[in-house]
């Protein structure tokens, strides 16, 4: 067949003339071999599937059974069943970490929502120079984060912050804020960050949001006597609210582990006060060299993101249904 | 105290410096130390037969004196003739070595040579070759090695790094500042630091002092501070005693010396803040290395005191005072150490061999002009100390009262995990940031107890 397809190529009537007609001879194996829709879809899946396998499943199974073993670095270990575990939710600093991991995610995933909600219905307006705005907004969002944090980490330096210097000058205060030498400013100094530099996501994807909603639905509530608050809540909202709610899920999967940001920013001190979980469990795993107890420490991620993902979508399927 | 042969007044002298090396060479083959590499290399007045292409990469940190690393990378490419292959230094922040010991091991892969500082060559003890043929080498030619760098790098009698040399710490002090408040000497105890540094601070010169996790000023200060007012991670037999009398006075010192004399954003430093603040005139004191004197000696130009004045001529040196309980320091020591997953580990011995030599090493030594010193008291007698300014002068010896991590017990792997957990900065970091000195000692105990069992 291969043969005459390659002979008689040109026109339909010329395949057609060399073609067997079904039925009238069975096809070859290695044509139905060819042929198979499971194997194409096999061939076609098979390099996202391998990597998938390398970078994903690998890396996790193999976390999960780090965190079974008390591999140490140089050392093979053993498997110690939950120990780990246990370990790790004794621990003072871990105990710091995990509540702060929380924290850091709840404030900073409210206040990039309320901020990033706040442009981008800014920026749905028409006003000159648009364009250049919305281009300028992302850059917080593309510059990378180990340098946005350190031009941050220099302003609220210890010694020579621009911001205590700033705040001084203009009298708003006599004495230097501890930024990052108290373990509770140095925890805001973060949320402030990362809110700093996710509102951009938040804002550009529900501009994108908002610009599908038709105007004339605007239009008629204004008809009808709705004032601002009043179209956002009952006409703009509902119809953001999928849209919104995606956003914040990812949100709180990239806030939730993150690491470059408090390791740049505080290295999760002053003493473990700002500590979250990936940067304390990459504190014990690889700077400490005890891998077995670093991917336990972050394992505890996963059966929360696991239900703060599952209860959001499952809250998004019924709105997509209702 | 080792005094130098005829042999190292030479070897600082670049014009005899060829000479010193086959000197060195023929002697260490003349008494039979295990060491064939080099020697036979040089012998044979060709490169040896290392595979076309065959790289060598060393890791080591960013030295404070840039000139140090500018002085390697001129030395690898000597090196690079000398053994017929290339050499590559990579420098990366200190405080990023251990992340990147620990990636290379597990994976099996990567630089051939890492520096190790202080006791780490106990928590990599499985991933590092054992060079004890390479110290014998260098004790037989420089003589014994400081009791804390034999202490770091012996690991169940091997030798699994090569000492290289030592950072020392000594507190850099604004003399004409301590002179004006009536301390013409540098205070001899604690209790007289805090003292003197309260009415300092009340002139808006404190002393300067990270309690952060970083890798040297932090444990440089925390771990004396603990001994000398009796207090310590374990005792001789091993088994935890930081919840003492001791260790609780320590953390009661430190909280107030914190709050009358500090500057009090010290809990937020790195090793680098102290510096930057002393050169901007903001701390009065801190324990560091002489990497703020020799900045300041060759930014003279720019680096003025409030007169005007180069601040160099300001800055003097003094150790750490006195507890009640002892008066020992804890200095920083350097290693290299060979990765048993490294393909070309005969090449890596023979060019640390090179490298630690009185020839190489010399010229390095003099480079860093007092900031590193040697591991071996053979090195005290370099005549660089005779022309050295004074205020330098302190560094030649401060080695001598060090202690090692997991005094009083031996040094251990356990040692090195508290080190790495920051569990002894952490213990007064948290006394200054108000928990009770009580209560910070025994969550050290805590913690220790998890490691130590």
């Amino acid at each position: 067949m291969k043969k005459s397809i390659a002979g008689g190529s040109g026109s339909a009537a010329g395949l057609e003339a060399v073609l067997s007609h079904p039925g009238t001879s069975r096809p070859s194996g290695l044509t139905r071999f060819l042929e198979s829709e499971r194997l194409l879809a096999g061939i076609l899946l098979a390099p996202t599937v391998v990597l998938l396998g390398m970078f994903i499943a690998y890396p996790f199974v193999m976390g999960v059974w780090l965190s079974l073993s008390s591999v140490s670095v140089g050392n093979p270990g053993e498997f110690v069943g939950l120990k780990n575990f246990i370990k790790a939710w004794n621990d003072s600093i871990f105990r710091t970490a995990f509540y702060n991991t929380f924290f850091y995610t709840f404030w900073a995933t409210i206040f990039k929502l309320a901020l990033g909600m706040w442009l981008a219905l800014l920026l749905n307006r028409h006003f000159r120079g648009q364009r250049i705005v919305r281009a300028a907004m992302l850059l917080p969002f593309i510059v990378p984060t180990v340098l946005s944090t350190f031009a941050w980490r220099w302003m609220f330096d210890p010694t020579f912050s621009v911001l205590n210097w700033l705040l001084y000058q203009t009298g708003f205060i006599t004495t230097k804020l501890p930024f990052l030498s108290d373990g509770t400013y140095g925890m805001w100094c973060a949320i402030v960050v990362n809110t700093w530099r996710g509102m951009p996501f938040f804002a550009i994807s529900l501009l994108a949001g908002l610009q599908t909603i038709s105007p004339d639905l605007q239009e008629a509530a204004s008809l009808d006597g709705a004032n601002g608050w009043h179209r956002f809540w009952h006409v703009t909202w509902p119809l953001l609210k999928p849209v919104t709610l995606v956003v914040v899920v990812f949100s709180i999967i990239q806030t939730f582990s993150d690491f470059q940001l408090i390791y740049v920013l505080t290295g999760g001190g002053p003493a473990n006060a700002t500590h979250l979980l990936a940067t304390y469990a990459y504190q014990i795993g690889v700077a400490t060299g005890l891998l077995g107890e670093g991917a336990a420490i972050s394992l505890f991620m996963l059966p929360v993101l696991f239900i703060v993902v599952w209860l959001q979508l499952r809250y998004l399927r019924r709105l997509e249904g209702a | 105290m080792t005094t130098p042969d005829h042999e190292t007044s030479t070897v600082a002298t670049p014009k005899h410096a060829g000479v010193s090396r086959r000197t060195f060479l023929a002697g260490s083959a003349a008494a039979g130390i295990a060491v064939a590499g080099l020697e036979g290399i040089l012998a044979a007045r060709r490169a040896p037969a290392y595979a076309q292409g065959t790289r060598l990469n060393i890791v080591r940190w960013v030295d404070f004196i840039p000139a140090c690393d500018v002085e390697l990378k001129r030395q690898a490419v000597d090196a690079s003739k000398a053994l017929g292959a290339e050499v590559v230094f990579e420098f990366i922040n200190a405080n990023d070595l251990q992340a990147r010991i620990t990636a290379a091991m597990q994976s099996g892969a990567g630089p051939d040579i890492i520096q190790m500082l202080h006791n780490w060559p106990h928590l990599y003890a499985n991933g590092l070759v054992d060079v004890s043929d390479l110290v014998a080498w260098q004790v037989k030619e420089q003589g014994a090695l400081y009791p804390l760098s034999e202490a770091n790098v012996k690991v169940g009698g091997k030798f699994l790094a090569l000492p290289h040399g030592i950072v020392p710490g000594l507190i850099a002090y604004r003399k004409s500042w301590f002179d004006e408040i009536g301390a013409t000497t540098f205070p001899k105890t604690y209790e007289e630091l805090r003292q003197v540094s309260a009415k300092l601070k009340k002139k808006g010169k404190p002393y300067g002092q990270t309690l952060g996790h970083t890798f040297g000023d932090a444990p440089g200060w925390a771990y004396p501070l603990m001994w000398n007012y009796g207090g310590m991670e374990v005792d001789k037999s091993g088994k935890t005693a930081i919840d003492s009398k001791g260790t609780v006075d320590a953390v009661k010192f430190m909280t107030a010396f914190w709050k009358d004399g500090c500057d009090e954003g010290g809990l937020a430093w790195d090793d680098t803040n102290n510096n930057r603040a002393f050169l901007a005139g903001e701390i009065c004191a801190t324990l560091n290395g002489a990497s703020i004197y020799i900045a300041a000696k060759r930014g003279q130009d720019k680096i003025k005191d409030e007169k005007g004045e180069p601040m160099v001529r300001d800055i003097q040196h003094a150790r750490l005072p006195a507890g009640p309980a002892a008066s020992s320091s804890y200095q920083a020591s350097f290693h290299h150490g060979v990765m048993k997953y490294g393909k070309n580990q005969k090449l890596a011995k023979d060019f640390l061999q090179w490298l630690h030599g009185k020839e190489q090493f010399g010229k390095w030594f003099q480079v860093a002009e007092g900031f590193s010193i040697g591991s071996t008291k053979f090195w005290e007698q370099h005549p660089l100390w005779s022309t050295i300014d004074e205020p330098m002068k302190g560094f030649r010896t401060a080695a001598d009262n060090s202690r090692v991590f997991g005094y009083a017990g031996a040094p251990s792997a356990k040692a090195t995990e508290v080190y790495s957990k920051y569990v002894i900065v952490d213990m007064f970091a948290k006394g200054v940031q108000g928990t009770k000195p009580e209560d910070a000692a025994k969550w050290a105990a805590e913690e220790l107890k998890k490691i130590y069992g």
